[in-house]
């Protein structure tokens, strides 16, 4: 299971997450998008980039209500629902913008 | 108070939860789980895959466990066909598949059991259906043990009170004794022991959160409530499902509970070693790691000094403090002996909404109205409070005095006859997707029911897996993905809290 890429094999799991997390790019996450029928605009890039700086403090993706206040203050309050998050990601913003990012899965009842 | 709707003079007629489907032979036999990898397993002490005597290591612990629990051995000698079950799951009912009729799962394991533990299995298998653990008989375990939630519906209507759910714990325990575990509850059980909960939350990531919503509550209300973490020498310690810290509608549920602490002037505190109430070891049938992981608890209530522990909205994790966690974790002789071990948050919200400590505006929650989703392991495998049927009953009068406008769904949908959410059980993962909708229609159709004629627009509910599944499978049949609510969530909305600045001024 991978993603080819640059004459490159990039392991996944079965659903698609990364197996080693260090090998995302944005070009990859371009990829990964495609695949899960995302046309990534600037509006997803802000989710995915804050996801992947929250990711770097914390070691885990962001809680939902944490990303839409965060999203609320750079991009303005029409932007802080979570209707907005899956218009943006229909699978899910947890699920499917930490695939994108490069995240590991969140896990448990969510 | 149960509102007069103006629907509800004419009820329309709309298709019964409950009724029979038709028959459709291997209509699920495709839907597996993922398989855990050699990783996962080995960290739970697990073979990582597949042994090679598997056959005659299943039997071996078949026969250990039907030796360690009499029920076991009960529910696979006292099954006499009568049917009564059969239409009571609802994976038969979504499905149609006639393996996920209650006696057809249990008899997956009932027949290689009278092979190898039963005279007649023995001698003359072909009168009594005994047959040989076959790769074929393996595969159907794998796929029918995990299409069960473990919600015990059927053994409600079992006149031997036959639980499927301990039959499907069982199959599960062997299966991951012979190496063929599945990923989704073992990778999060390893989670547990490895980071200290399901989600994965460090506690640095998990302080972090809880400031921040201290922050926003404040904001909002004027109110300065606190969500505590690690405090030393707090009253209360709340046990709460992780996906409390992560998910809606589980988050609104969490600014809930500490709301009904702040007003009740509570000494409450989180703890970063027991952040998480699940216990998905018991999805697994394996009692050791759910002694494990209730041991957590315990751990953590006498290191912070508290005087009794109450758990957050979560379904199986009540199920295991109320039933288990003494005999798991106990004697709890260090806690206050005046609170009951443990306590439900909904116990202790409904007793400060009684005495007066917590007041409620009920036109807060005008916009909606609302119906109760009974969670299974609430429902059938517990009480709350001291009296019987308390726990259909405080988490009704809980959001009856939270909202102005309730209804409850058809009476053989709720309560001890509930149907699962399609998502229990260890079975809340995606690429199980397909039969956790197929498992939600009863519960959708009985939705639907009251949306139809008595104008209900939201389904509240205790417990976190089925707060994710609604989320996921509502949309699904035409319902908005927000109109599954967290109990305390209704809470939060109506409660009256004094700002500081006010209190002052009194």
């Amino acid at each position: 299971m991978g993603y080819h890429f640059n004459g490159q094999d990039i392991a996944h799991d079965e659903e698609g997450y990364l197996t080693d997390l260090s090998q995302w790019n944005a070009d990859l996450a371009l990829l990964i998008a495609k695949d899960e029928n995302v046309a990534m605009t600037d509006e997803h890039w802000e989710v995915v980039n804050f996801l992947r700086e929250y990711y770097d403090e914390y070691q885990i993706a962001p809680a939902i209500r944490v990303l839409t206040k965060a999203l609320a203050k750079k991009m303005g309050p029409e932007k802080s629902s979570n209707k907005y998050l899956y218009e943006l990601f229909p699978y899910g913003p947890a699920k499917q913008a930490c695939k994108i990012a490069g995240l590991p899965k969140p896990t448990g009842c969510v | 108070m149960d509102v007069q709707h103006p629907f509800s003079d004419e009820t329309t007629e709309l298709p019964d939860p409950t009724e029979m489907p038709d028959i459709k032979v291997g209509a699920m036999a495709a839907s597996k789980p993922y398989v855990a990898p050699c990783t996962i397993q080995e960290a739970l002490n697990y073979p990582g895959e597949l042994v090679e005597n598997w056959q005659e290591k299943a039997v071996a612990k078949l026969g250990d466990l039907v030796g360690r629990y009499r029920s076991l051995k009960v529910f696979l000698d006292s099954c006499v066909k009568c049917g009564a079950c059969t239409d009571k799951c609802h994976y038969f009912l979504g499905t149609g598949d006639p393996k996920n009729m209650p006696v057809a799962r249990q008899d997956l394991l009932r027949k290689v059991y009278r092979r190898n533990f039963t005279l007649a299995g023995k001698y003359a298998p072909w009168l009594v259906g005994a047959v040989d653990l076959t790769e074929e008989v393996l595969d159907d375990w794998y796929t029918y043990f995990h299409q069960c939630s473990q919600c015990r519906r059927c053994s409600v209507f079992c006149p031997y009170g036959i639980d499927t759910a301990e039959i499907s714990m069982a199959a599960r325990e062997i299966m991951d004794h012979i190496g063929k575990g599945q990923k989704y509850s073992n990778e999060i059980i390893g989670k547990v022991f490895k980071i200290g909960n399901n989600l994965g939350l460090p506690p640095k990531a998990l302080k972090a959160t809880l400031e921040g919503l201290e922050e926003e509550i404040e904001e909002e209300t004027g109110a300065p409530v606190k969500l505590p973490l690690d405090e030393q020498g707090a009253d209360i310690l709340l046990v709460t499902p992780s996906a409390d810290f992560f998910a809606s509608p589980h988050m609104e549920g969490l600014i809930g509970y500490a709301k009904v602490f702040h007003a009740a002037g509570a000494k409450w505190t989180l703890s970063s070693h027991a952040s998480e109430a699940a216990n998905f070891a018991m999805f697994i049938g394996s009692y050791e790691t759910m002694r494990e992981i209730s041991l957590r608890i315990r751990k953590a209530a006498m290191d912070l000094g508290v005087k009794r522990i109450i758990f957050g909205e979560c379904g199986h994790a009540w199920r295991v403090a109320y039933s288990f966690m003494n005999t798991l974790a106990g004697p709890f002789d260090f806690l206050d002996p005046k609170y009951p071990v443990p306590q439900h948050i909904l116990e202790f919200t409904e007793e400060q909404i009684a005495n007066g400590t917590v007041k409620l505006d009920k036109s807060k929650n005008d916009h909606m109205t609302l119906t109760f989703h009974d969670s299974c392991n609430v429902a059938r495998a517990s009480r709350m409070g001291p009296k019987p049927g308390g726990q259909f009953d405080i988490p009704r009068a809980v959001i009856k005095a939270s909202v102005n406008n309730y209804h409850d769904m058809a009476d053989e949908t709720i309560k001890e006859k509930t149907f699962c959410c399609g998502g229990g059980g260890g079975l809340l993962t995606d690429e199980l997707l397909d039969l956790r909708k197929k498992g939600a229609m009863p519960r959708m159709r009985a939705l639907k029911e009251v949306e139809v004629n008595h104008g209900v627009t939201h389904m509240a509910a205790i417990c976190a897996i089925c707060k994710a599944q609604f989320s996921k499978v509502l949309p699904e049949y035409g319902f908005d993905r927000e109109a599954i609510v967290s109990v305390h969530q209704l809470v939060s909305n109506a409660i009256i809290l004094d700002k500081p600045n006010e209190a002052e001024a009194d």
